[in-house]
């Protein structure tokens, strides 16, 4: 949309919507009035464009602003919630009335006085993507539709999208929380078809990150997400049926990471941990994971689509190892878990938009670099599956278990990478899977940030990352038996 | 103050929003726009968590947002915004009159023909004031005693997610440059029940059950939803794995509708047109067992995915997709009938912002005769699958492999509990083995599908 003219982003509601600094202590008495212990306002101020290129057309592209605050209050372990979209002081005062009823005294709780955070710049972009001028937008999508047709002529049908946002948000607490943050984001997408007579297969690739449009315009271009999607594509042309059962499996480096976000991120959010769901509750100092392994969750990295200089109730985000040489160290937390758990706020704490609560929420995952060398890690292997590229995951916190599907993968047999595997599903139990690691390459790389994460309703971009891993025993779902003695009916 | 005084409402808004709405449409024409559509959607939301019996989330709000989709000739852009003041309007019909210049030429492109527009008379049961009758202990009265009787079924049941009790109402306007202007509102209520089951050995288990319907009075007893959802959770403990093997596998109402999913994902106009499904072109050919016959009905009175008209202004209909196996319509708005040189079906789904994508109305698979205990009982080693994991389907060449879990099947009936396990086939295939459909078809949703049993899938396990 139109620019709206603001001198200092860092300043934008001050400066959009005339709030002063008596009026947020002012909502948040409001929010206290009925005895919380705790309360924070959450002001977001989203705008979006995207775009979508189909049979070389822009059939489609839209800008959209929504705007709003939402109130929360806290009282022991419970939490009152409510929001407006009109950020008018009546609206807000009402939403803070309401949120503040989840408590049921008179009031006790202070507003402190606000101490602002300090200034951190992990995407410094000097003009955000959604301010750039839409027609370098549309080149992008016209050049991938492009890049992807010439790639091959059985490339036949191309999907190409952008999409970029700039979220503005001020987050302030009772306890004197004051932070302010401008988050940009964007990312493009291509996915394509190929066909020949009789045969079609997909692939998809994208990339992006809090980054300014120029990202676009260097080596991660358009040409190079269309080539890698109409690569994909082609290859599952030829892909045979993927086999069934344990086996050895090979991840390459990068978005399979997607392992780590789900066999043990999820499971290591402190909320779960806190009313003991988690298959992992109670593993603090315990192994979980061989000794090549370490996984960190880091949410300082520049540029990066899982970063944040501040979490979504104004904490600094920070780089927190979760395991450490396979022995588990801590959990991810927000305030609330925090509080009520006795342990340090890791700034996880993250919520989809101002119509949502908080939670602990992960950033970017990774496990840090091994020593072994890929090639070495391919050889060792006899019959197994080497998957490089994953469609979406999920898991069970509860039970631990979750799946990923691979998307791109191959047959490894007797060290060497053979035939292109059709898309299978992995499946695994938290807990124990990365205790079956028995190498861990030396060449660490994060995903072309991608990422979205779910739950309880509530997506938040995030980052995932491996060097390449070897997982000595791991179920795949494909269809060609392995064993041929299994029974039949 | 106590939460009885919780007001139920946000305040209501003062604006009729079909005047915003047909004014936007005017002005937009006004502004050089050769066709034109606003969209105006407005909910409240109420939701309460109890957990181990104490309040752990209340929730309660109301927004509005509008949306505009112009048309200059073939070109098309859309823009929205949550902002109703007098300058967000303006700034969001100024940007979308500007976005519209860089679009390209669609030949298919535009709103529908007039003499389609319309919408369905009387009164189809979609909205009952009833889901915000209950004072406000009440409703957090309702997540307690769910969560209560499935803590109280089993003492193994040590832990919880909760209990919870939600309630939402939706009021949507659509108007368009051809006159066309519709409204009508939702509502919504739901009880639900996640407990936590134990074992000795520490082994957990989590499963949930949920009640959700139109009007307070339709819910189920909060006491029954509780306590199926302790039985779905008690009946996981001590789940193991199974040796790969290819047996006949019974999916549970609860994960059938995953595969009346997976044909609508095949047979919608946009996945067609663009030859992204293998059921592209298969229109008259037969593409499932004699005994499959599925309908998308959007005019059931009281139905979850019922509503007088479409996306798009177009009323909607009853639409026989397959019928005895053959694959008999496509579903369509009208982007991707004229594409595919056919009429719309009248599924247009209409967000706020973009062009108008495709979606169900009450959309399901016909039962069969036979109870689901009927159709195990045929069955001597199999797997019961009640739960699945993960994506793993891919429409372009029907390859299916997703993470599962369970119950084992012996001797015809449900056994052991089984979990970490895949089940993977080719849809082509597992269209036509659908062998056996239950009589036990129920709505909880837009998509509803009975018991059914598939032949020739792969489990994959140790």
């Amino acid at each position: 949309m139109e620019n709206i003219n603001i001198k200092d982003k860092a300043r934008f509601f001050f400066e959009h919507y005339g709030l002063t600094e008596r009026d947020l202590e002012h909502y948040l008495a409001a929010a206290l009035s009925a005895g919380g212990d705790y309360a924070d306002l959450y002001f977001e101020y989203l705008s979006s464009t995207s775009l979508m290129v189909d049979e070389s057309m822009v059939k489609s592209a839209s800008q959209g602003i929504s705007a709003g605050c939402g109130v929360r209050v806290v009282s022991g372990e419970r939490t009152g919630y409510a929001y407006t979209d009109d950020l008018s002081s009546n609206r807000i005062l009402h939403a803070a009335r309401t949120a503040a009823l989840i408590a049921s005294a008179p009031a006790k709780a202070k507003v402190a006085g606000f101490q602002k955070a300090a200034a951190r710049s992990l995407y410094p972009v000097t003009l955000p993507s959604v301010d750039a001028e839409i027609s370098a937008k549309v080149e992008l999508v016209m050049r991938a539709d492009k890049a992807a047709r010439a790639y091959d002529p059985r490339i036949k049908e191309v999907r190409a999208s952008y999409a970029d946002e700039l979220r503005n948000i001020l987050v302030v607490g009772s306890d004197g929380t004051f932070a302010e943050d401008s988050q940009p984001l964007a990312r493009m997408n291509v996915s394509c078809i190929a066909k020949t007579e009789g045969n079609s297969a997909r692939g998809s690739a994208g990339g992006g990150g809090r980054v300014a449009l120029d990202f676009f315009f260097s080596d991660k271009n358009p040409e190079y997400f269309a080539k890698e999607a109409a690569r994909q594509a082609l290859l599952q042309l030829d892909a045979r049926e993927a086999p069934a059962g344990e086996m050895e499996v090979v991840l390459g480096p990068g978005w399979p990471g997607v392992l780590l976000h789900e066999a043990v991120g999820h499971g290591l959010e402190a909320d779960f941990n806190r009313k003991k769901t988690s298959a992992f509750a109670g593993l603090v100092g315990k192994r979980v994971a061989s000794e090549k392994c370490t996984v960190v969750d880091n949410g300082t990295m520049p540029w990066r689509r899982g970063s944040l200089n501040v979490d979504d109730e104004g904490a600094p985000t920070q780089e927190t190892v979760l395991i450490e040489k396979g022995i588990l160290k801590g959990y991810l937390s927000d305030k609330l878990s925090a509080r009520l758990m006795g342990i340090s706020d890791t700034g996880n704490g993250r919520r989809e938009s101002y119509e949502h609560i908080p939670m602990p929420r992960m950033t970017n995952t990774y496990m840090l670099a091994g020593e072994d060398h890929p090639e070495d890690i391919i050889r060792s292997v006899k019959h197994g599956v080497y998957a490089v590229n994953f469609g979406g995951g999920q898991v069970d916190i509860t039970n631990g278990k979750f799946v990923f599907s691979a998307s791109e993968a191959y047959m490894i047999e007797d060290g060497k990478i053979t035939a292109p595997i059709k898309g299978a599903t992995l499946i695994g139990n938290g807990p124990d899977v990365l205790t079956r690691v028995s190498m861990v390459g030396n060449d660490l790389k994060l995903d072309e940030g991608v990422g979205t994460c779910g739950k309880d309703g509530q997506a938040v971009p995030v980052g995932v990352g491996i060097p390449t891993l070897k997982v000595d025993r791991l179920t795949v779902g494909g269809t060609a038996r392995k064993d041929p003695g299994g029974f039949m009916q | 103050m106590t939460p009885t005084e919780l007001e139920t409402r946000n305040p209501k808004l003062e604006t009729d929003l079909k005047e915003v709405a047909t004014d936007i449409v005017g002005r937009a024409m006004k502004g050089g726009a050769t066709a034109a559509e606003c969209v105006v959607r407005e909910g409240d939301e109420f939701s309460t968590l109890v957990r181990l019996g104490q309040v752990e989330t209340l929730k309660e709000s109301g927004s509005r947002a509008i949306g505009v989709r112009v048309f200059f000739g073939q070109r098309a852009a859309s823009t929205y915004s949550s902002d109703f003041s007098r300058a967000g309007l303006d700034r969001m019909l100024s940007s979308a009159l500007e976005l519209a210049k860089i679009t390209s030429e669609d030949p298919f492109g535009g709103i529908p023909p007039a003499e389609q527009l319309g919408q369905i008379a009387g009164d189809l049961d979609l909205y009952h004031e009833d889901v915000y009758s209950l004072p406000g202990p009440e409703r957090i009265d309702y997540a307690r005693r769910t969560e209560k009787a499935a803590l109280d079924f089993d003492a193994r049941i040590k832990n919880s997610e909760g209990g919870s009790f939600d309630a939402a109402t939706g009021h949507k306007v659509l108007a368009n440059s051809h006159g066309f202007v519709g409204e009508y509102s939702r509502s919504y209520c739901s009880v639900a029940a996640v407990p936590i089951a134990q074992t000795e050995d520490g082994g957990m288990q989590r499963d949930y059950w949920f009640s959700v319907a139109r009007m307070l009075k339709k819910l189920d007893a909060p006491e029954k939803v509780g306590r199926i959802a302790a039985e779905r959770t008690i009946r996981r403990l001590g789940a193991r794995r199974v040796k790969t093997a290819r047996v006949p596998v019974v999916f549970d109402p609860m994960v059938s509708t995953s595969i009346l999913e997976h044909i609508f994902e095949g047979i919608n106009g946009d996945s067609v047109y663009r030859g992204a499904s293998f059921l592209a072109g298969k229109l008259g050919e037969k593409i499932a067992g004699d005994n499959l016959t599925v309908i998308d009905d959007g005019t059931i009175p009281g139905g979850f995915g019922t509503s007088p008209f479409d996306g798009e202004g177009i009323p909607t209909r009853r639409t026989v997709v397959i019928e005895n196996g053959v694959l008999k319509s496509y579903l369509l708005n009208t982007y991707t009938a004229k594409k595919l040189g056919l009429q719309t079906t009248a599924n247009a789904s209409r967000g706020l912002a973009g062009t108008p994508g495709i979606g169900p109305g009450n959309y399901f698979l016909q039962p069969g005769q036979k109870s689901a205990k009927e159709l195990i009982a045929n069955i001597k080693e199999g797997l019961y699958v009640t739960e699945f994991l993960g994506q793993g389907v891919n429409l372009v060449t029907g390859d299916y492999s997703r993470g599962a879990s369970g119950l084992w099947i012996s001797n015809g009936e449900l056994g052991y509990p089984v979990e970490e396990i895949t089940v993977a086939g080719n849809l082509k295939d597992l269209f036509f083995n659908i062998s056996e459909i239950a009589s036990d078809l129920e709505f909880r949703g837009s998509v509803a599908a009975p018991t059914i049993r598939v032949d020739g899938l792969t489990v994959g396990g140790e």
